[in-house]
């Protein structure tokens, strides 16, 4: 995973509530079986209108997404974390996460940032009324900033370590292997099995 | 202090707990398919690493899989790569794989339980959110990422932050004609697709305690949809004589021990939940979805409400979109929607309980005309009982069309689809914008109201059936 420090970008702002990732990245993208090639599919159904706030020109390259709450509802499809990123995305905001898109933003370095109504209110005034107008996300002083904005925000400390560094979840528990074991061993033998021995 | 249900999972899977660090979890049961897979294999294969407990995980195929035509060369080539890409997956790692046209194939979630895999105490994981099914058993089962799935492959567990917990008190019993969908419909109207974000919701009294084993997984399906990761239900007699005889449930000794330990698994009662929600079941009737997320939704009695009735700017604004999108009018009776199409089958409502009672509703009577029903088992067994019972036959009489098991139109990954614009009642769980096809308007329902929509072409109950029956004039 790409280590996440911090970020200065240009913002989207997204007026809405609920957007699942059946928006995000519709199913069909989802026969692809590469973690690459997604960004066309983002958010497909809604870029058909031209007045789509991804659709305008000076959006362009802007790489913080400034969402409404519930963001990521519905499917565990990794896929819409990818597309994000492949987009060019590398920070979303939002007052809401889905659990499931939220552990799954986070376990590849796009960071989801929860920020109260008011603060998303304030950054959408903002980014509306100047497309030029920058947002900084600074996981290591857990801020974000922009003009008018200075707001702390809160992740667990693990998660934060993780991003900071690019920590990969898999070798982190291997190093575990003997605790591991040592669970395997105390199962009761009641417990199913796929394969029968 | 006693436990919850949900604790007492968690504490018996604790591999290593760590001050400043998530637990880390051991996982009994993890599931595969073809759409969130393909990408774990290739970590673990560019890693070095194998799956380290084959004997605890399962493939089948499901999300891609045509519902036509089975025997032939699956035409969408893009499909098709991936079908091969999860058979060659798992026959390099060894993997036992169910694929289309074996007798256990079928949509993940109904094979699990259906196998006996899926039993109480256990925790259970796959790449679909719908994963939250399984909790129906007494065990903590949640959707994962991709990313986690190679987690577990590789180390069969997965770090976690201790959920918070949510009782979902359902008391008295439910009407007559009402069913485990309306109650799971009513109760995410209630708390909202957000409602239980960051919680395991724990579904239990008396109107729980008296429904089947398919009907608390079609409850535990959609926790998902109230934004919780994972539903559960404590065990019960309900419980164990589901599960008594099938091919991967314990037998002799190890299942009288597990009995004796499944009989633990509820909340004490002096357990303490972070949060609870009272519903009462003599109030709820079939309700049906007419927006665009599962949490917009009322009673079939009712009419499309008005946006500017809800506070909430957001909601207000969401509910404004939905309308658009759906193409109805705030105001309109959701009786008067017509449909063009009806999808009984999914993980929520594709068992055989559910194939049996939207059969009992149809049976004698025709689709309408200008109305297309697919009927979609959610496994191949499933389809081989419904077969036995007679009750394809009861649907291809009313003009609905039988199909092969997969998740078919639940998300149209597959050729069944709706075309933009057209309007469907489907007994999935999910009336997303362009879930099923692109353009397609969803609206939620049970397998009855499905049935009786078909007939009537518009959304219905079979008691509007029976009436609309009472003024037909005998002999016509």
């Amino acid at each position: 995973m790409e280590a996440f420090t911090t970020h200065t970008g240009r913002a989207v702002p997204l007026r809405r509530s609920n957007v699942d990732t059946d928006q995000i990245i519709p199913a069909h993208w989802l026969k692809k079986v590469t973690r690459d090639g997604f960004e066309d599919g983002l958010f497909e159904a809604w870029r058909k209108d031209p007045e789509f706030v991804l659709n305008r020109p000076e959006r362009e390259g802007a790489t913080v997404l400034v969402a409404g709450p519930d963001f990521g509802t519905g499917s565990s499809r990794e896929h819409a974390v990818w597309a994000l990123q492949n987009y060019g995305f590398k920070a979303v905001i939002s007052s809401r996460f889905a659990d499931i898109f939220r552990g799954n933003s986070l376990k590849n370095g796009l960071l989801t940032v929860v920020l109260d109504q008011k603060t998303v209110d304030a950054l959408w005034e903002l980014t509306e009324a100047d497309p030029t107008a920058e947002i900084t996300v600074d996981l290591e002083a857990r801020e974000v900033r922009a003009e008018g904005v200075n707001a702390p925000f809160e992740l667990d400390e693990n998660s934060r370590w993780r991003l900071l560094n690019g920590l990969d979840d898999i070798s982190i528990t291997l190093q575990n292997e003997a605790d591991i074991a040592a669970y395997e061993a105390t199962r009761p033998s009641f417990k199913p099995r796929t394969l029968t021995a | 202090m006693g436990r919850t249900l949900a604790e007492k999972v968690w504490d018996d899977h604790v591999v290593r707990r760590a001050e400043g660090e998530p637990d880390l979890l051991f996982i009994d049961l993890h599931l595969l398919h073809e759409v969130t897979s393909p990408q774990a294999f290739d970590g673990l294969r560019k890693n070095g690493r194998r799956v380290r407990r084959l004997d605890l995980t399962i493939a089948t195929e499901d999300h891609n899989t045509p519902t036509l035509d089975i025997d032939k060369p699956i035409a969408d080539p893009v499909s098709r790569v991936q079908l091969e890409t999860l058979r060659k997956n798992c026959a390099e790692f060894g993997v036992r794989l169910h694929p289309l046209g074996d007798v256990e194939q079928g949509v993940v979630h109904v094979v699990g339980p259906q196998l006996g895999l899926t039993q109480p105490g256990m925790t259970v994981v796959c790449g679909d959110s719908h994963t939250s099914t399984h909790g129906a058993f007494g065990g903590l089962a949640f959707g994962i990422g991709t990313s986690q799935v190679e987690h577990v492959l590789a180390t069969q567990t997965l770090p976690m932050a201790r959920p918070k917990t949510m009782a979902i008190t359902v008391n008295g019993e439910l009407p007559e004609g009402v069913t485990a969908k309306d109650l799971i419909l009513a109760i995410i109207a209630k708390i909202g697709t957000g409602g239980g974000q960051g919680y395991v919701l724990e579904y239990r009294g008396e109107a729980i305690e008296k429904l089947s084993m398919e009907a608390r997984m079609t409850i535990c399906n959609m926790s998902i949809e109230a934004g919780a990761r994972a539903g559960m239900i404590a065990p019960d007699e309900t419980t164990f004589a589901y599960l008594e005889g099938r091919p991967h449930a314990p037998k002799g000794e190890d299942w009288d021990a597990a009995v004796a330990y499944w009989k633990t698994l509820k909340s004490d009662d002096d357990a303490e939940f972070d949060a609870e929600v009272v519903i009462e079941a003599s109030e709820l009737s079939p309700f049906v979805t007419w927006g665009t997320n599962p949490g917009q939704g009322a009673p079939l009695s009712a009419s499309v409400p008005d946006p500017a009735s809800y506070e909430d700017a957001s909601e207000r604004l969401a509910a404004e979109k939905a309308l658009e999108y759906m193409g109805l009018e705030a105001g309109q009776p959701l009786r008067s929607i017509k449909v063009d199409t009806v999808f009984v089958g999914s993980c929520t409502n594709g068992r055989i309980e559910d194939l049996r009672a939207a059969a009992d509703v149809i049976k004698g009577r025709k689709v309408a005309d200008g109305v297309r029903m697919l009927v979609v088992p959610g496994s191949a067994r499933v389809g081989l009982q419904a077969v036995s019972e007679g009750l394809d036959v009861v649907f291809k009489e009313a003009g609905a069309e039988w199909r092969h098991a997969g998740c078919s139109m639940c998300l149209g990954m597959n050729p069944d689809q709706l075309a933009p614009g057209e309007r469907s009642a489907s007994t999935s769980n999910r009336n997303f914008e362009g879930r099923q096809g692109k353009g397609g308007r969803t609206h939620l329902v049970s397998p009855q109201v499905a049935a009786a929509t078909a007939v009537l072409g518009h959304l219905a109950s079979p008691a509007d059936l029976a009436a609309a029956d009472d003024r037909t004039p005998a002999g016509v």
